[in-house]
């Protein structure tokens, strides 16, 4: 199958094997929860199906932000921008799709429009009843904002902290906006009540588990491409930029360019998470666009190991697992647990979990290397190091560098 | 005076940073294929003078040509660095986390879009002229090594090594040799007057030693304009060049 494809191209085999676990997922999981009886041992129930479908979608988000943050060195404080526009791209679907069984039974405007008096539909919301339409610009939303974004901003070379700064007055400005009840999407109630998705009603354990599947599909892809891309000369290009940026100038390359096409990619992906986070929780509201949520997109990446690929999946989903773990068992310590956790990984673990294995692998392999009576099961696990740790290579180099 | 035999032609240059001065009124043509050394004592405007040349610094006045006729001074960085001037760093700067390959793979002349990039293949050719390139700079050893692990002067090989895979018309060189041992800066005469047989370069050097194994035409610059300009020996001469090195 793919993983065979993969194999044959010579392919890095870390990411072989994380495909094939997602992709394993998306069929074991759904069948797990549907077809295993409800007093089985191996039953998963509906809300931990909803709950994991969740953090694939984080980890995709991280995956995102890793792209431009591990491999270019752009810290942007904004991702979440990105998640919560396609997610709101996602939510107008799902409202139109309510039709009239709303509260108040109008055949064409939501609930919302309703109640503030409006008389018909605003110019933005149309095209949002087919799904085609809302699937399209769940990408171009995101990705056109990215654009013009970074083009202006990295045209005039802005970078390092001020580009932080910037990406985060970007995200608080359209929490702000999207806030208000005359931009046309919910004010700060967001938009909810979902119904159906596609004709399946959003609530049947079968569509979250169909949905869950789409998650873990989406972030194998999103996995793939993110390692072609890195694997290209462009990939290459891009870690160039982020450790050297006049030199790449200087050598004829476009910096901003470079940026400018990873920033937009990125920002596409983001916005296909935020697309399937928003069916499986039933609500997206500008608290999406909240800055702490992006900075928390920051930790998971940084947990991970930043400049891997794998990291950001490992980081968004353990942290996942912990706050929703705190937030039940000691819910006023989960703010301080996690930052806690960043100052730590900071301070212990700079290339985070990843990181810290690939390290880890290294040493073991040289002290292989220099011990003279090896194990047997040892030699067979040596070739599988070897090809983890050149892997790690590139990696292993200069930290990227936040700031010129 | 007819510009079309030089490769670089400033006339009347200047520039200031918050009234300082770093450029007065600076001439200086080279000629084609020709090499020139640039001398002079720190905050003589060397370094800016290259960053005029080559885009990051937009003079106030005066004329910038290349090649006899492309106006320098309407041009960004990546404009000049594809109508072949390369530069070399005073600090050497190379692609740490890339190894050697790579490094001067990134550098090939060649399409600087993104779309090629994304989907590029390696061809014989371009192996080939790595290949050619690492045996030049002499570092076909190290090829897979990461550029973080090289040496300070093998650092400096690299980055040499990435501007002629630039295939520049012009070099500008900045202190190449500063911080590296005898045996390495004799290396680097070497290699320099080598790149020097097919290409028009300028090396601005601190280390007169290493300006006389050049044995190339001397350029003294002083409070950003020209002060003395000959043969070394000239040049180590005139009274001036010896007042403003040893102060008054």
């Amino acid at each position: 199958m793919i993983t065979g494809k993969l194999f044959a191209a010579g392919a890095d085999r870390r990411i072989a094997i994380t495909i094939t676990i997602l992709l394993a997922i998306a069929i074991i999981v759904p069948v797990l929860n549907l077809a295993v009886p409800q007093n089985s041992a191996l039953h998963i129930p509906p809300y931990a199906v909803a709950l994991f479908g969740k953090y694939l979608c984080y980890a995709m988000l991280a995956l995102a932000l890793d792209l431009v943050w591990g491999y270019c060195g752009i810290l942007s404080l904004g991702h979440a921008a990105f998640f919560a526009l396609g997610g709101y791209a996602m939510g107008m679907y799902l409202m139109r799709q309510i039709g009239d069984r709303g509260v108040y039974a109008n055949p064409v405007l939501p609930d919302f429009m309703v109640f503030l008096n409006w008389k018909e539909l605003p110019w933005f919301w149309y095209g949002f009843d087919q799904f085609w339409f809302a699937a399209l610009m769940v990408m171009v939303v995101p990705g056109l904002l990215a654009f013009g974004f970074g083009w202006l901003a990295f045209r005039s070379r802005v970078t390092g902290v001020y580009l932080s700064i910037i990406t985060q007055a970007l995200t608080y400005a359209l929490l702000l906006a999207f806030f208000r009840n005359d931009m046309g999407f919910g004010g700060n109630n967001g938009l909810t009540d979902f119904k159906d998705i596609l004709g399946f009603n959003v609530q049947a354990d079968a569509t979250r588990s169909a949905l869950f599947s789409a998650s873990a599909i989406a972030l194998a892809l999103a996995v793939y491409v993110t390692w072609r891309i890195i694997g290209s000369k462009y990939g290459k290009l891009l870690m160039a930029v982020r450790d050297a940026e006049s030199r790449t100038r200087f050598l004829g390359w476009r910096a901003e360019n470079v940026k400018l096409f990873a920033f937009t990619v990125s920002a596409v992906m983001a916005g296909i998470a935020g697309a399937l986070y928003v069916p499986q929780v039933g609500i997206i509201n500008p608290g999406e666009f909240e800055p702490a949520n992006s900075i928390e997109v920051v930790v998971w990446a940084a947990v991970g190991g930043r400049a891997t690929i794998v990291g950001p999946i490992i980081g968004a989903i353990l942290v996942n697992t912990g706050k929703s773990y705190f937030t039940g068992a000691l819910p006023d310590y989960w703010l301080f647990a996690l930052g806690g956790l960043f100052i730590a990984v900071t301070l212990f673990l700079p290339q985070g979990i990843v990181g810290m294995w690939d390290a880890w692998r290294a040493r073991r392999r040289e002290r292989l290397a220099a011990g003279e009576v090896v194990a047997p099961q040892e030699v067979v696990v040596r070739p599988e190091t070897a090809a983890a740790g050149k892997w790690s290579e590139p990696d292993s180099g200069a930290e990227p560098q936040p700031a010129e | 005076m007819s510009k079309s035999h030089t490769i670089l032609y400033l006339d009347g240059v200047s520039v200031s940073f918050d009234g300082f001065r770093a450029i007065n009124n600076l001439s200086l043509v080279l000629d084609k294929g020709e090499m020139r050394a640039i001398i002079g004592p720190n905050g003589a405007g060397k370094t800016t003078m290259m960053d005029i040349v080559t885009g990051k610094t937009r003079p106030d006045d005066g004329e910038v040509f290349f090649n006899g006729s492309v106006d320098l001074t309407k041009h960004d960085e990546a404009e000049i660095a594809m109508m072949g001037i390369g530069r070399k760093f005073q600090k050497p700067t190379v692609f740490e986390s890339h190894s050697v390959e790579d490094n001067i793979m990134l550098s090939l002349n060649g399409p600087r879009s993104i779309f090629p990039a994304l989907f590029h293949r390696s061809s014989t050719e371009e192996r080939q002229r790595i290949d050619e390139i690492l045996a030049t700079i002499r570092l076909d050893e190290k090829r897979n090594d990461l550029a973080a692990n090289l040496s300070h002067g093998q650092k400096q090989w690299l980055e040499i090594g990435m501007l002629l895979a630039q295939d520049p018309k012009l070099l500008l060189v900045d202190e190449p040799v500063a911080g590296m041992t005898d045996a390495e800066t004799e290396e680097t005469a070497r290699l320099l007057k080598e790149i020097a047989k097919t290409h028009s370069v300028i090396v601005v050097e601190h280390d007169m030693h290493f300006v006389r194994e050049l044995d190339v035409k001397v350029t003294c610059l002083h409070e950003g304009s020209v002060l003395s300009e000959g043969t070394l020996d000239f040049v180590s001469a005139d009274e001036r060049v010896v007042e403003v090195y040893l102060g008054r």
